[in-house]
């Protein structure tokens, strides 16, 4: 059989289609005597003229070139790369939420309103905050609209142009800083100490009348538990700064304790991550945003709220930081999660950290001994090992990532945390079987030996992927975004 | 330990791990977190239901909600009722598709790579410009990221956003300008279209852009060509959101001059999910590749010269570029993007253009209907799909009374207008002639 490679542009001849539309049954309307002319398009868009079979085996053959959790394990660390559960994706394809428009009376669609309703209480209680809104479209989002928040409050209490600073340690993501910038703020980056952890001296010394806020995610992103969050709180409340609770790591904690209980008072979910909604190979997401009571008033409006037994929408609150995306936020990811909260329950959920973070350590215990691990105290649900050793061999921690996918795994984040030299992230989650953590384990080692006895081997990885390895230099430089013929 | 189905760990396995770890309970693992802040009950969330139980609530919420299926739909003001072939799901639902991440590792993603590649070119094909991104969260939140470029390219301080542009796509970019700190100003209307003499009087050498829908939000074609002249005067930037279907006849924004062309596919294949997931697209003009906000993929080569696909230009991006990215976004609608993809690749440059005549000629039958039963039209410019009626009563009341109809009625344009007894009808491919028929004759019925 040959190999496909190529474009759908590339297959297309004039003449097919993929599709039969209705014949029109009404008057037919010449457009050049309801447009005037230069309205009216010149040139059609060269879209692709293929058969339905065609168009099948186009994009089958690409997905057999992607590779997803179904296909295996997928250890990216910092994305909590969980099973996505089949029920999810039936509920979510149900005409009653599916084939519903925004815009509709509200009492037509009071069915949606009370799972996204009942979906705020739950998640009002697993981050232990007072209220929540499900309106931002991904993480990122919602971590820009808690600080918009945050500038809101401080704007209201006198203080926007002297809290200026948003404080943000050296481990976090990369979100982070880019969030806080695009609310207006200054970011200052906060080291950590030798124990991975935010340093409490440095962190006093930075903390001030400038500050608006510390943004952190605990455990952070070395997989360690921030173990003096109250006292990190205390400091900045007392400076007059709010604590804001990065989510993207609340899959290690989930009923274990609550960012509520640390003392933040602004957290975002991811519920892509957390709550087991598929990442569709880069998006949708869904980033709920919680607040303590105080903050209530500056959430994006409409919040949604009941009234008797009715679902309404409030846009009455003067000072909402306005709305920060359309209509509800991404309601068909919503549909999911609260599905898979239902499943799970409390015990379930609490079940899952307990999980997760067994088969974080316990893989990384058996890694220790092959690959730099800077730091040793208990890991949450991922942690960071180093290749240092191999890279000292003259082989890169990009190489051994490289190598993983020729087993039929997906490679562990790499390069992060940026304080972690040659860093390989990796999160197991609690879906994967211990059978398959310890098959994990004896690629890398095997990965190990390689790097010492027959290096070309990962330097010339991958082996077996569809393509050979790619030059990023080369993409960037001769920069080619589209298909021309 | 209880058993929950998505959680392999049997209790053998649970000991062999914490033997292997040395310790004697899961709890110390978590002997870290302070007993203050630990919490020693459930989460007060219900309890777990299995399958069966689960499948008849969702049903219950479901059927709670009238949908597209059973009610005949003339709503639009944003989101459609358009057909779905079937193909888009099949592929959409292949898990080697929605089960993935982001592609960090792109000899492992290189068909999610492509297919993205493939959009971006669609959507440059559709809009006329030199290049796309991967997709944004939605065409609102595509709108903010626009303004924001548009500031940071001519250092100017203010945007022009004509009120035509949808609703919510003004109160997005409100809070998009409050976090960078830049002033938005609205440009007021003729009826349905932006007011160019207006336009003049207010662009100004701080003015970074002008922002002009396209069909705008009464369904009108705007004259994008002399608002680009308008534009060039003061060398601001012309920033147009488009309705992707619309540009399957309507002279693309790039070709009358847009620097950025926005929107959202949710026509192009997406069900309307009550507003979300949908899928923002972004495009420019070459000059400015290298400032767009998001992921961008690239063609390239690998080490046997054999074609394939990255994520490049990363350098713009957060996790690189931290609090000096372009945007903070991080993740994008991939696989919105590659069902719109599927929709586009289904109708092809031929069947797109068919079907944005069969909702030319249904909106321009439905609307000469009405005029013919003496409804005035609020459109003197010429419109795609969309349309507004002057009625005689508030629409709140008419949808009410259509409901029973069965019919879910368009769009009140009195809370965001102030146009009373005003109302944006949709009508897409889907509405029969006897659909268009029957509704005017309720209409009619309400009246009498």
């Amino acid at each position: 059989m040959t190999e496909y490679n190529d474009l759908i542009f590339e297959i297309s001849q004039p003449g097919r289609t993929a599709f039969s539309l209705p014949e029109s049954d009404v008057p037919s309307v010449e457009l050049t005597t309801k447009f005037p002319k230069q309205l009216i398009r010149e040139e059609p868009a060269e879209l692709p003229e293929v058969s339905e079979p065609q168009l099948m085996r186009h994009y089958t053959s690409l997905s057999t070139k992607n590779f997803g959790v179904d296909n295996g394990f997928y250890p990216l660390g910092s994305c909590t790369m969980k099973y996505n559960p089949k029920i999810n994706e039936d509920v979510a394809r149900y005409a009653g939420f599916a084939a519903i428009h925004p815009f509709q009376p509200i009492e037509t669609v009071q069915g949606a309103f009370e799972l996204l309703y009942e979906l705020q209480e739950d998640l009002q209680v697993i981050s232990g905050m007072d209220a929540i809104t499900l309106q931002p479209a991904a993480g990122a989002q919602g971590e820009w609209t808690g600080l918009m928040m945050m500038k809101a409050y401080h704007t209201k209490n006198g203080h926007r142009t002297s809290r200026t600073k948003v404080l943000v340690p050296d481990s976090a993501h990369g979100t982070n800083p880019a969030s806080a910038h695009a609310a207006g703020f200054d970011v200052v980056e906060i080291p950590s100490n030798s124990n991975g952890t935010v340093d409490l001296v440095e962190l006093k010394k930075q903390v001030g009348e400038d500050t608006a806020g510390l943004m952190l995610t605990n455990p952070n992103t070395l997989g360690i538990f921030e173990k003096d969050i109250v006292e990190m709180a205390e400091i900045v409340h007392q400076a007059g700064g709010l604590v804001y609770y990065d989510g993207a790591n609340l899959n290690a904690i989930l009923g274990q304790t609550t960012p509520g209980m640390m003392g933040f008072d602004i957290v975002h979910l991811n519920l892509h991550k957390s709550f087991s909604t598929p990442h569709g190979g880069g998006g949708p997401g869904s980033g709920p945003v919680g607040v303590k009571e105080f903050l209530i008033p500056y959430l994006p409006v409409p919040r949604i709220e009941k009234q008797k037994d009715q679902y309404v929408l409030n846009t009455d609150y003067p000072d909402s930081i306005g709305r920060v995306k359309g209509y509800y936020g991404n309601f068909g990811v919503n549909v999911r999660a609260y599905t898979y909260i239902r499943t799970m329950g409390p015990k379930g959920l609490r079940q899952v950290s307990e999980s997760a973070v067994v088969h974080a350590n316990y893989l990384r215990k058996k890694l220790e001994p092959y690959y730099a691990t800077p730091y040793t105290q208990y890991s949450k649900h991922e942690f960071v090992l180093s290749g240092s050793r191999q890279k000292k061999i003259g082989v890169p921690t990009m190489n051994i990532a490289k190598r993983i996918l020729d087993f039929g795994y997906y490679a562990p984040t790499v390069y992060f945390p940026l304080i972690v030299d040659e860093a390989m992230m990796i999160e197991p989650t609690e879906t994967e079987t211990k059978e398959t953590l310890d098959a994990f384990a004896d690629v890398l080692i095997q990965i190990a030996k390689e790097v010492e006895e027959t290096p070309e081997v990962v330097l010339n990885a991958p082996h077996t992927t569809s393509v050979r390895r790619l030059d990023e230099v080369k993409a960037a430089r001769q920069l080619i975004v589209k298909y021309t013929k | 330990m209880d058993k929950f189905r998505y959680l392999p760990d049997t209790e053998q396995d649970q000991k062999e791990m914490l033997d292997a770890l040395k310790i004697s309970s899961v709890d110390e693992l978590f002997s870290d977190i302070p007993a203050e802040i630990r919490l020693t009950e459930d989460l007060p969330i219900s309890q777990a239901i299995d399958e069966s139980t689960l499948t008849k609530k969702m049903r219950r919420l479901a059927d709670r909600n009238a949908t597209a299926h059973d009610q005949t739909l003339f709503l639009g003001a944003g989101t459609y009722d358009h057909y779905i072939p079937s193909v888009i799901d099949h592929v959409i639902s292949r898990s080697e598709f929605y089960t993935a991440y982001t592609p960090y590792q792109a000899e492992a993603s290189q068909g999610e790579l492509q297919a993205l590649f493939e959009f971006q070119t669609m959507v440059c094909e559709l809009t006329g410009m030199d290049a796309a991104n991967s997709s944004l969260y939605d065409g609102f939140t595509s709108l903010g990221e626009a303004a924001n470029l548009a500031v940071g390219a001519t250092k100017r301080s203010k945007i022009l956003i004509s009120k035509a542009v949808h609703p919510q796509g003004r109160q997005v970019l409100q809070t998009v300008a409050n976090g960078h700190g830049y002033q938005v100003e609205e440009l007021d209307l003729t009826t349905d279209s932006t007011d160019l003499t207006l336009l003049e009087e207010q662009i100004d050498n701080e003015t970074a852009a002008v922002i002009i829908q396209y069909p705008n939000f009464f369904g009108s074609v705007e004259d994008l060509a002399a608002i680009r002249e308008l534009t060039a005067a003061k060398k601001a930037l012309l920033i147009v959101m488009a309705n992707p279907l619309a540009l399957a006849l309507l002279e693309s924004p790039g070709k009358l001059g847009a620097d950025i062309v926005v929107g959202d596919m949710q026509p192009m294949g997406l069900a309307m999910n009550f507003g979300g997931p949908h899928c923002g697209y972004f495009a420019v003009k070459k000059k400015y590749i290298r400032k767009i906000p998001g992921r961008i993929v690239g063609q390239t080569t690998d080490t046997e010269g054999k074609r394939g696909f990255v994520l490049t230009l990363q350098a713009r991006e957060q996790h690189i570029r931290r609090e000096k990215a372009t945007s903070y976004m991080s993740s994008n609608q991939a696989l919105n993007a590659l069902a719109s993809s599927v929709f586009m690749s289904a109708l092809g440059k031929e069947g797109i253009k068919k079907m944005a005549q069969l909702n030319i000629e249904k909106a321009d039958y439905m609307a000469k209907q009405l005029e013919s039963k003496g409804y005035s039209l609020k459109n003197e410019a010429p419109f795609f799909n969309e349309f507004v009626v002057q009625l005689n009563r508030p629409i709140k009341e008419i949808n009410q009374y259509l409901l029973q109809k069965g019919f879910i009625g368009g769009y009140d344009m009195e809370p965001d207008y102030g146009m009373e007894n005003a109302v944006l009808l949709a009508v897409t491919e889907q509405r029969t002639k006897e659909d268009i028929d029957r509704f005017i004759e309720a209409l009619e019925g309400m009246h009498r």
